[in-house]
C-alpha cells in the first residue's frame, strides 16, 4: 500500500466535512447554531452538479453551490433571524427540506457524468518524489478548504470583523448596545455557513463520487457538525479533526484492500473510536472547554427597542 | 335514559353492520413500503419501488400505497412500522434484512397487520412471511465473466454487512470467477452500509488502487460505477440495471424484480388467502434477472455467461456443486454433491481460496 495514493485519498475524503465543519464554525462563532448543514450540503451537491454539467464548466458549478448553499441557508437566517424560530427545530427542518428538495431538483441529473474538475498542474513541480503527488497535484478545491481554514483563523483573530463576529457571539445585547447590527452580522455569517456547506457538497458530487445520487451525503453534515465541536471552536482543529476522520476512514478501507490482517470491526469503528478519544482528551480540562463555546450559542435575540 | 342508550346502541349496531360492506366495496387495499436507502439510489431501494409502482399499476384504485425511504435498520424502523399498522395499513413490506427484528416486533402487536420481510428468516408470527431472491444464482454468472475479463486477476468486491447473504453472493462470485480462471484473487472490501455514496467511492478507489481491474459491489448506490469507469475498469450492476453506465464499466447485472412477487401478495390480501410463507425465488422464476451482458465481453464469453444462466434456471446446476471446502480446508460438498438451502440461509463461512477474516 503506498502512502501516497494514501495521503491522496485522504485529501479527497475529508475535504467535503473540513468545508462544511469551518463554515459551521463561523455560524456558530456568531451565536447561532444551524442544524441543517447536511440539508444545505446536499443542495450544494445538485446545484453544483446541474450547474457543472450544464454549462461544462467545474468552476462554474462550485459557484452554482455556494449560491444554492447560501440562498437555503437563507431560509433559515429569516426564520431564526427575523421570525424568531427555534434554531434546533429549524435547522433540522432545513435538512428535511435540503434533502427533498435536492431529490426534486436531481430528477433529471441521474446518472449523468460531471465535467472532471483540474488538478493543479505546477509542472515539473508535481512530478517531485512524493511531495509533488501528495501536496501539489490536488484540485484547486482542496486548497481553497485549507485557505479558508488559514484565513478564518486569520479573519477571527486578528480583524476588527472577527472580533465584532465573536463579540455577537459571545454576548449579543452588549454588541447590540455598542451598536452593531446583531441580524445582519448573524445573517452574513449564515450565508458564510451555506455557501461553505454548498462547496462541500458540491465537491462530492462533482469530485469525490462523482454523479448524483439522491441523498449522497449519507450523514457527512452531521459529521461536520460533530467537527465544529469536536474541534472546541478553533479552526485549526477543525482541519485536523477532518484529516483525522476522512484519513483514518480511507486508512480502514486501503487496509481492508491490501489484506492486513487487522479485525475489520475494528478497522469499521476506529473513525468513531479515535474521534471519541481525542474529543475526552480534548475536553478533560472541563473549564477550558465550556470557556470555549460561544455564550450565546444558540439563544435568540430580540432588540428591546 | 335507558330508552335512549339502547337506541343509540343500536343504531351503533346498524352501522357497524352496514359498514363492512361499505368498506369492502369502497376503501382501498393499504400498502406500505419502507426503504433502506433514497427510491433514486438506483440500485436495491430503486427496484423496491418498481415493484410498488407494478403494485398501482395492477390494481389501480383499488390498493393505495405509501412508502417511506432512508429509514435506519433499528428502532426508527419499528417507530416507522407502527405509525403504518397505526394508519390502517393492510399490507407492509419491509424491504432490508436489518427490519428483521422491528418487523418481528410490530408484527405481534398488529396481528390483523400482514408483514412481508425481505431476506430475513425469522417468522415468529402467523402474519409475517418472508421472501428473497437466490441472487448468489446471478452472481455465480457474474462470478465467471469477471473471472475472464481480468487481466490483472484481481477481482475487488465491495461488501456490505456481514450477513449470510452478502457472504453467500461472495463465496459465489469467487468460485465461478475461479473456475472461469484459476489465477484469480479476490478482495472484499467491508463498507458497514448499504448506502453511502463516498464511502461506496473511497472503497472502489482502495481497491483499485490495489490492482483490481474488475469491480463487483454487494452496496446500493452508482458511486462504484463511477469510480470505475474513472479508473477504465470494468464492474456490475447490483440490485438494479445501473444501464447508464453502459457499455463500459458496467458489463453485466443482477437485477431484483420484486413486482410479480408484490402484486400476487397484494392479490392475496384483497382475497382473504394471504397466509404466512417463506418464498425464495432465482433466475428461473424470475425474480433474479440478468441485465443485457454489453459488448465489452467478447462473444463466446457471453454465450458462456448465457449457458450458466441457462443450466441454472433449468435446475440443471446448481452454483454450489461439490467439491467445495471451507475457507479452513475442511470439505464442505463432496464431489456432486450440492448445498441444501439450510446451509445456504445460515452462510458464514467463506470457501477454500478466499483470503481474509469475515467480520463477526
Amino acid at each position: 500500500m503506498s502512502v501516497e495514493l494514501l495521503l491522496t485519498a485522504l485529501m479527497i475524503a475529508s475535504t467535503p466535512i473540513l468545508l462544511a465543519a469551518i463554515g459551521e464554525l463561523v455560524v456558530e462563532k456568531s451565536g447561532v447554531l444551524n442544524l441543517g448543514v447536511e440539508g444545505m450540503m446536499i443542495t450544494g451537491a445538485i446545484c453544483g452538479f446541474a450547474v457543472a454539467v450544464e454549462t461544462g464548466s467545474p468552476a462554474l458549478g462550485f459557484i452554482g453551490a455556494a449560491l444554492g448553499g447560501a440562498a437555503m441557508s437563507m431560509i433559515f437566517g429569516v426564520l431564526t433571524q427575523f421570525l424568531l424560530s427555534n434554531q434546533v427545530a429549524t435547522g433540522l427542518a432545513l435538512t428535511l427540506f435540503g434533502l427533498g428538495f435536492s431529490a426534486l431538483i436531481g430528477q433529471g441529473y441521474v446518472g449523468q457524468v460531471p465535467p472532471s474538475t483540474p488538478k493543479l498542474d505546477l509542472g515539473p513541480l508535481s512530478d517531485i518524489p512524493f511531495l509533488g503527488p501528495v501536496l501539489l497535484s490536488h484540485d484547486l478545491v482542496v486548497y481553497l478548504g485549507l485557505a479558508l481554514v488559514a484565513g478564518v483563523w486569520a479573519w477571527l483573530r486578528y480583524s476588527r470583523g472577527g472580533m465584532i463576529l465573536r463579540a455577537v457571539g459571545e454576548n449579543h445585547d452588549a454588541a447590540h448596545a455598542l451598536g452593531y447590527k446583531v441580524i445582519r452580522i448573524r445573517l452574513a455569517a449564515i450565508a458564510f455557513g451555506g455557501a461553505c456547506a454548498g462547496l462541500g457538497g458540491a465537491y462530492l458530487s462533482l469530485v469525490r463520487v462523482p454523479q448524483w445520487t439522491e441523498g449522497m451525503t449519507a450523514g457527512a453534515g452531521w459529521i461536520a457538525l460533530a467537527l465544529v465541536v469536536f474541534a472546541s471552536w478553533k479552526p485549526w482543529r477543525v482541519l485536523i479533526g477532518a484529516w483525522l476522520f476522512g484519513g483514518i476512514t480511507v486508512l480502514q478501507l486501503n487496509l481492508q484492500a491490501a489484506g492486513v490482517k487487522v479485525p475489520v470491526e475494528l478497522l469499521s469503528m476506529s473513525p468513531y473510536l479515535i474521534t471519541i478519544l481525542v474529543l475526552v482528551i480534548i475536553s478533560s480540562d472541563r473549564r477550558r472547554a465550556n470557556l470555549n463555546a460561544p455564550a450565546a450559542l444558540g439563544r435568540i435575540f430580540h432588540a428591546a427597542s | 335514559m335507558t330508552l335512549t342508550f339502547t337506541r343509540r346502541g343500536a343504531a351503533a349496531l346498524a352501522l357497524a353492520a352496514a359498514l363492512p360492506f361499505a368498506a369492502q366495496a369502497e376503501d382501498p387495499t393499504k400498502v406500505g413500503f419502507i426503504y433502506v436507502g433514497p427510491v433514486g439510489d438506483l440500485g436495491w431501494s430503486y427496484e423496491h419501488d418498481q415493484g410498488r409502482i407494478a403494485v398501482e399499476e395492477e390494481f389501480g384504485d383499488s390498493v393505495e400505497t405509501t412508502y417511506v425511504e432512508s429509514v435506519p435498520e433499528g428502532a426508527d424502523a419499528e417507530r416507522i412500522l407502527t405509525q403504518m399498522a397505526l394508519a390502517g395499513t393492510d399490507l407492509i413490506f419491509t424491504t432490508s434484512f436489518g427490519y428483521m427484528d422491528p418487523t418481528n416486533n410490530v408484527a405481534a402487536k398488529f396481528p390483523d397487520v400482514k408483514f412481508e420481510h425481505a431476506t430475513g428468516y425469522r417468522r415468529d408470527h402467523p402474519n409475517v412471511s418472508t421472501y428473497s431472491a437466490r441472487f448468489y444464482e446471478g452472481r455465480a454468472v457474474l462470478g465467471h465473466i469477471a473471472g475472464k475479463m481480468t487481466s490483472s486477476n484481481k477481482i475487488g468486491y465491495i461488501a456490505s454487512f456481514p450477513i449470510p447473504e452478502v457472504i453467500r453472493g461472495i463465496n459465489s462470485a469467487y468460485l465461478h470467477a475461479k473456475k472461469a480462471n484459476p489465477d484469480v484473487e479476490m478482495s472484499v472490501v467491508w463498507v458497514y452500509t448499504w448506502f453511502d455514496p463516498g464511502k461506496e467511492a473511497d472503497a472502489a478507489r482502495a481497491l483499485i488502487d490495489q490492482g483490481v481491474d474488475v469491480l463487483m459491489q454487494h452496496t446500493d448506490s452508482t458511486a462504484p460505477q463511477a469510480a470505475a469507469k474513472e479508473a477504465g475498469i470494468y464492474s456490475f450492476g447490483q440490485a438494479s440495471d445501473m444501464a447508464q453506465y453502459k457499455p463500459a464499466p458496467r458489463i453485466g447485472s443482477i437485477i431484483d424484480n420484486w413486482a410479480p412477487y408484490y402484486i400476487e401478495r397484494v392479490k392475496a390480501v384483497k382475497e382473504g388467502t394471504w397466509e404466512s410463507v417463506d418464498t425464495w425465488h432465482g433466475i428461473n422464476e424470475g425474480m433474479v434477472e440478468l441485465g443485457e451482458f454489453s459488448e465489452a465481453i467478447p462473444e463466446e464469453v457471453r454465450a458462456e455467461a448465457q449457458a450458466l444462466s441457462d443450466s441454472i434456471a433449468a435446475g440443471e446446476y446448481h452454483p454450489f456443486t461439490g467439491p467445495i471446502n471451507k475457507q479452513d480446508g475442511s470439505a464442505w460438498l463432496a464431489e456432486g454433491e450440492t448445498s441444501d438451502d439450510g446451509t445456504l440461509l445460515g452462510m458464514n463461512f467463506y470457501i477454500e481460496g478466499i483470503t481474509g477474516d469475515i467480520p463477526n
